[in-house]
């Protein structure tokens, strides 16, 4: 970990317009459950957190927070100024990473527990939110490894959730063994039956720990291979 | 002292050719890297600071191959011709930045000096985003200078920025170059590299066409043959009198003007008004069709 890149992809995190999108999401959820808890009962309140809040708010919110430490100084070529320096690649990818991850957590998985608790059931609600930290933590892995990749990191990694945990997951049961949001539902029914049991637990633990230190590996091995090209 | 050795360097993106077999030395002093746009200047300056791998040969600095190799950082200075984009971040920050991560013993102090080389400690409170062109060439110098690197590579570091500032640019560069830096800078413009370097390197299409102090290059440069158009009294006597001087390669009538190829410029430049006097002509118009930088590039190429 370098603290000097933590601190400029602090900055950039901040800086930019798209943290406050960042923020916007779970404060329209928290609002959204705690308005339903008021005025319908906590139960349809909750309703609202496996459905919308943990496989769309929290994944998006790890898009944002990903994409934002890595995505546009690559983009620009303005990430040759960090890099041509004497410091390890995969420090730099850790450090981008810890800011990631900190900015999932604190913007994804904390606010679905304080919109878990207004719904009642605490275990519930903690089970939820171990589960958000287990796939946010996999989640910004995976998305910073997409935004070292591609140009287009946002729209794939949107994709990633959209089409392949979303839709395709509905409608096979099959792709829950391979969707970083099941495995941290997996992990979250260790604490509270509420939450569904779609894999095996021992695969859940091991391929979110396989996916975050390979995502956060490969980010660094790209940037070790970091080209600039020309205009010309 | 450091050396940046090329050893038959090639690059290639799918079916085009950036840089072809080029072979360099670049020692201390300030050398610089002339081309036309397009010859792979950016592409030669990214195989030496380590940002693209040569599709074959060899990119080496002090004996080290430079892609991959993080450590030869300590020693590399980098100025891209990139654009900032920490517009959030103060001059002061940036290059603050900069220092800690090459981890400078007091790198608060190593950012003062060099604002002060720079002439930026005035605004260096202010947010990049609000500096002129000028001044964020010389925050990135000075972000790229601010571990006292023994090479010193900028592409393109004149663009843009206005003739008094690139006055106090060439002054900091040359200093550099004389206190025992490599200094490699690359330019499209002539008189810009003629001014500071003492030794140029010339490349055209991805190839090295030339190679030498600015003398060398220049001779090159104007012993070439050189197209003029002219105008006078009589454009056949003219013919008739010019093609008998040795310095004169071939004469053509072409409606009301005559088209002259001339070998050496200098005699050529010289005798014209003698001969044309002693023969009784009297000239109009003596004007070169061909004197823009790409010719030169052309002929260097052919040659």
């Amino acid at each position: 970990m370098n603290p000097t890149i933590v601190k400029l992809a602090l900055q950039a995190l901040l800086g930019r317009r798209r943290f406050w999108l960042l923020l916007a999401f779970p404060i329209l959820l928290v609002g959204l459950v705690a308005v339903l808890a008021a005025f319908t009962d906590a139960e349809a309140a909750w309703t609202v957190l496996p459905a919308l809040g943990y496989p769309l708010v929290l994944p998006l919110v790890a898009i944002l927070a990903a994409s934002s430490v890595l995505g546009p100084e690559i983009d620009d070529g303005s990430i040759v100024y960090l890099l041509a320096k004497p410091v390890n690649r995969h420090s730099v990818a850790v450090s981008k990473w810890l800011v990631a991850l900190v900015a999932t957590l604190v913007a994804g998985s904390l606010p679905l527990l304080l919109a878990g608790l207004f719904t009642g059931d605490i275990a519930r609600a903690v089970a939820l939110s171990v589960a958000a930290v287990v796939a946010g933590t996999t989640y910004s892995a995976l998305f910073l490894a997409i935004s070292a990749v591609t140009r287009h990191a946002v729209v794939a990694s949107l994709m990633f959730v959209l089409i392949w945990e979303g839709l395709l997951g509905n409608l096979f049961s099959g792709v829950a063994w391979l969707s970083v949001g099941q495995w941290g539902l997996r992990i979250g029914h260790e604490i509270s039956d509420q939450l569904p049991d779609p894999a095996n637990l021992v695969w859940a633990c091991l391929a979110s720990l396989v996916v975050t230190v390979g995502g956060v590996w490969f980010a660094g091995d790209r940037l070790r291979s970091f080209s600039l090209r020309g205009e010309d | 002292m450091s050396t940046i050795v090329l050893d038959s360097v090639s690059r290639w993106f799918g079916n085009v050719v950036a840089v072809n077999d080029v072979s360099l030395t670049i020692g201390p002093g300030v050398t610089g890297l002339l081309g036309p746009n397009g010859a792979g200047k950016t592409t030669l300056l990214a195989m030496m600071s380590g940002f693209l791998a040569p599709s074959s040969g060899q990119v080496a600095l002090d004996g080290r191959p430079v892609w991959r190799n993080t450590d030869a950082y300590r020693q590399i200075g980098l100025v891209p011709e990139r654009e900032l984009s920490f517009g959030y971040l103060t001059g002061r920050q940036f290059v603050r930045a900069n220092a800690d991560l090459h981890r400078l013993p007091d790198a608060a102090a190593a950012t003062e000096r060099i604002l002060e080389v720079v002439d930026l400690v005035e605004p260096a409170g202010r947010r990049l985003d609000t500096y002129s062109k000028g001044m964020r060439q010389r925050v990135k110098i000075a972000a790229a200078l601010v571990h006292d690197p023994s090479v010193l590579l900028l592409d393109e570091p004149f663009n843009g920025v206005d003739p008094r500032q690139r006055m106090h640019l060439m002054d900091l560069l040359r200093r550099l170059g004389e206190e025992g830096r490599t200094v490699l800078f690359s330019s499209h413009i002539l008189e810009e590299v003629e001014r500071l370097a003492r030794h140029i390197e010339v490349v055209v299409s991805g190839r090295h066409a030339a190679s030498g102090d600015f003398g060398a290059i220049r001779q090159l440069m104007t012993d070439r043959p050189v197209q003029y158009t002219l105008h006078s009294s009589d454009n056949r006597a003219l013919a008739a009198v010019l093609i008998a001087q040795p310095s004169v390669r071939a004469v053509q009538l072409r409606g009301d003007e005559l088209h002259v190829q001339v070998d050496d410029l200098g005699s050529f430049a010289l005798g014209l008004p003698a001969w044309a006097q002693q023969h009784d002509l009297t000239l109009f118009e003596l004007s070169p069709s061909d004197e823009s930088l790409e010719s030169v590039f052309a002929y260097l190429v052919a040659r």
